[in-house]
């Protein structure tokens, strides 16, 4: 096994994710089936971690656990120094609402509401008022690029902006963290870049955004590449070429399909 | 989660399914309308027992032999035969917040008048009976004091035994065979009507006890003295002057209990008043079972909707809701579609009430407790039938709700 980690600062304040032998074990009737055996890594803030490998290799299942949806069966998790596995239901759905904003591959938009009341949705769990949350809202379909959307249904949304709502929503609770997992899965490529020109601005901004994909043209655009297999972490590197998305944007040919639905 | 919005979000979720949200509502619709109906029913019927007491003529005191019963609402057992003609005339005259008095017996037989025959009740009555009871008749007269004393084979018909009996010509002067023993009738009762139990107080045939106790009965004591006060007020006084004057008569030491048992119309309108409750309880409890029905079709409906919607669920508690946000929601669905179905229905219970007192004919009493209760009742509904479907919503494990298909 790969050390975890190696080369970047583990201590500190700016340590953000400490994983210590995950294990997740599901059970499917007599058979177990070994999603994760033993993953152990540290993630700092700021950092743009894409996470690769081969479909089945325990990607997700790492990803639910690192967004506080899932309980691994053994190991730790520590979120801000905080172990998480410690924690009640309410105490994870908390941390779920302040610190970190999750992205489906498959969008996980409410389709019978509008794009901001999808951003919304969040805030309507926390302690927000009812005035800030409508421009809160509002501001993050901004920063997606999304503001003349926002009284659109998903259903009139194309897939980039769908996943750019989801995206804002993710972010409009100012999370430290963003969690994404395959959220380019469902786009054509010159929408993913699209995307990944989102996550990079907000990586700019200091949010650590952890993404899970298995095309390597995607993770090109982060700093840290974690590649998994058969539940482990195969391999750990920093991205020395990492792409910048605004760039790449440039150069690819229009594809007409966004904006004129 | 604020309140508003949940609200909010509720209305939503059920507008999405108006059909469905609109039946599952007819079931609570049905229950509240039902038991708002039924108690308008019962009140009404316990309205006009009321009206129909105080129409037995005013300031009646009863007097009956036996002992009366504790907290019983049956009259004492005509078994204990101690009131006498003498103890009503000693009444009549001893006691003086006593206006008038009327001895009285009973029995019961085939009556024969030609070729027409009927069963009815034989009240044997004095000559002042009718005025205690605010009754008159119709044609022709009503006996004396002259035919109570020499027992006159006399009859007054009441107006439905006067119709069986002579379907075409006046009964007035005819004889009629009163288990064979044959009675000129000399008059014909007003319409009464129905009492409260709804028996019909026209079915009865009025003689002189004297007459009804020889000739028809087997023992010469009486079933009952009828009394009336001289004025509303006396009512209290008159039972008091009876009560003594019987005791003394009846030679019944201080330490003992009376043998006879005096009522007021008051005792007599609790006692029917406490049927009506019954009979208002019952129906009530059997309009609420369609409410429970009612209620059922919310669970049933919300179970739906909880499977329909575990994405949603996910979603939601993927981006912060707590178990309480979730629980909440769908018990604010459930409580909006129960006090939605409890509003409409209590509207279409008032008016549906309305209908019936003005088809049948029947008074029906809309009261603000019954509309409290059937909103307490939805409410109540709504919480105990939304609560299980929301508490396996918000029980829910976030990952799996998401994974739903
Ligand atoms: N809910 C589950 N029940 C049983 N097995 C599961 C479940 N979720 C994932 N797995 C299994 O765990 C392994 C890892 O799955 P996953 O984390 O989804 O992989 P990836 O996202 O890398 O494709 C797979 O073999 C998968 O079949
Ligand atoms: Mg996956």
């Amino acid at each position: 096994m790969i050390s975890p980690g190696n080369g970047r600062p583990a201590e500190g304040s700016g340590q953000l994710i400490r994983i210590d032998h995950l294990v997740k074990t599901y059970l499917l009737g007599e058979v177990e089936v070994h999603a994760l055996r033993g993953v152990s890594l540290q993630i700092s803030q700021g950092e743009f971690v894409a996470i690769m490998g081969a479909s089945g290799s325990g990607k997700s299942t790492f990803m639910n656990v690192l967004g506080c949806l899932d309980k691994p069966t053994k190991g730790t998790y520590r979120l801000d120094q905080i172990d998480v596995g410690q924690l009640t239901r309410d105490e994870l759905a908390r941390i779920r609402n302040r610190k970190i904003g999750f992205v489906f591959q498959g969008f996980n938009l409410l389709s019978r509401t509008t794009a901001l009341e999808n951003v919304e949705l969040p805030l309507l769990y926390g302690s927000t008022s009812h005035r800030d949350r409508r421009w809160q809202a509002a501001d993050a379909l901004e920063t997606v690029g999304l503001a003349d959307r926002a009284h659109h249904y998903p259903s009139q949304l194309s897939g980039g902006q769908q996943q750019r709502v989801a995206i804002a929503r993710a972010l409009v609770n100012s999370p430290s963290i963003v969690l994404a997992d395959e959220p380019t899965g469902n786009l054509d490529s010159r929408t993913s870049v699209e995307v990944m020109e989102v996550f990079q601005r907000l990586n700019d901004n200091g949010i650590t955004i952890i993404l899970v994909t298995h095309e390597s043209d995607i993770a090109q655009f982060a700093k840290r590449q974690i590649v998994f297999r058969d539940g482990k972490v195969r391999a750990d590197k920093a991205n020395g070429s990492q792409k910048i998305a605004s760039e790449a944007v440039r150069e690819m040919p229009v594809i007409d399909d966004e904006g004129d639905e | 989660m604020r309140l508003t919005n949940t609200l909010l979000s509720a209305f939503r979720a059920l507008r999405r399914n108006k059909m469905r949200s609109f039946l599952t509502m007819l079931g609570i619709i049905i229950g509240v309308s039902a038991v708002i109906a039924m108690l308008a029913i019962g009140q009404g019927a316990k309205y006009s027992v009321e009206q129909q007491i105080s129409s037995l003529g005013t300031n009646v005191i009863v007097v009956l032999p036996g002992t009366q019963q504790t907290g019983g609402i049956r009259v004492a057992a005509g078994s204990a035969t101690t009131l006498t003609a003498d103890d009503a005339l000693a009444i009549q005259k001893e006691c003086p917040a006593v206006a008038l008095v009327s001895p009285g017996t009973r029995a019961g037989g085939q009556v024969i008048a030609g070729s027409q025959n009927w069963s009815t009740g034989i009240e044997g009555t004095g000559a002042d009976y009718l005025e205690i009871r605010k009754w008159k008749v119709e044609y022709g007269d009503f006996y004396t004091e002259q035919d109570i004393k020499t027992a006159t084979k006399v009859c007054v018909l009441g107006k439905t035994v006067a119709d069986n009996l002579f379907p075409d010509a006046s009964p007035i002067d005819q004889t009629v065979r009163i288990r064979n023993v044959p009675f000129k009738v000399v008059g014909v009762l007003a319409k009464k009507g129905q009492n409260a139990m709804g028996q019909d107080q026209d079915d009865i045939i009025l003689s002189p006890y004297t007459t009804v106790s020889r000739r028809l009965s087997w023992f010469t004591n009486l079933r009952q003295i009828l009394v009336s006060a001289t004025s509303s007020e006396n009512i209290p006084i008159a039972q008091n002057q009876v009560a003594e004057l019987l005791r003394m008569r009846h030679k019944i030491a201080s330490y003992d209990a009376d043998d006879f048992t005096i009522r007021n119309q008051a005792d007599l309108a609790t006692a029917a008043t406490a049927t009506t409750d019954i009979l208002t309880i019952l129906l009530a409890s059997i309009a609420s079972v369609s409410l429970l029905v009612g209620g059922i079709g919310i669970m049933n409906i919300m179970l739906v909707s909880v499977t329909e919607r575990t994405r949603e669920i996910g979603i939601r508690m993927s981006v912060g809701a707590r178990s309480r946000d979730i629980l909440t929601q769908f018990l604010i669905e459930a409580l909006v579609l129960s006090l939605l179905g409890g509003t409409v229905g209590i509207l279409l219970g008032v008016t549906g009430s309305r209908i019936i007192s003005h088809v049948v004919k029947w008074p029906t009493i809309i009261t603000a407790f019954s509309i409290v209760l059937s909103f307490g009742f939805s409410i109540g509904i709504g919480i105990f039938f939304g609560f299980y479907p929301a508490r396996k919503a918000a029980l829910l494990n976030p990952i799996e709700a998401l994974r739903y298909e």
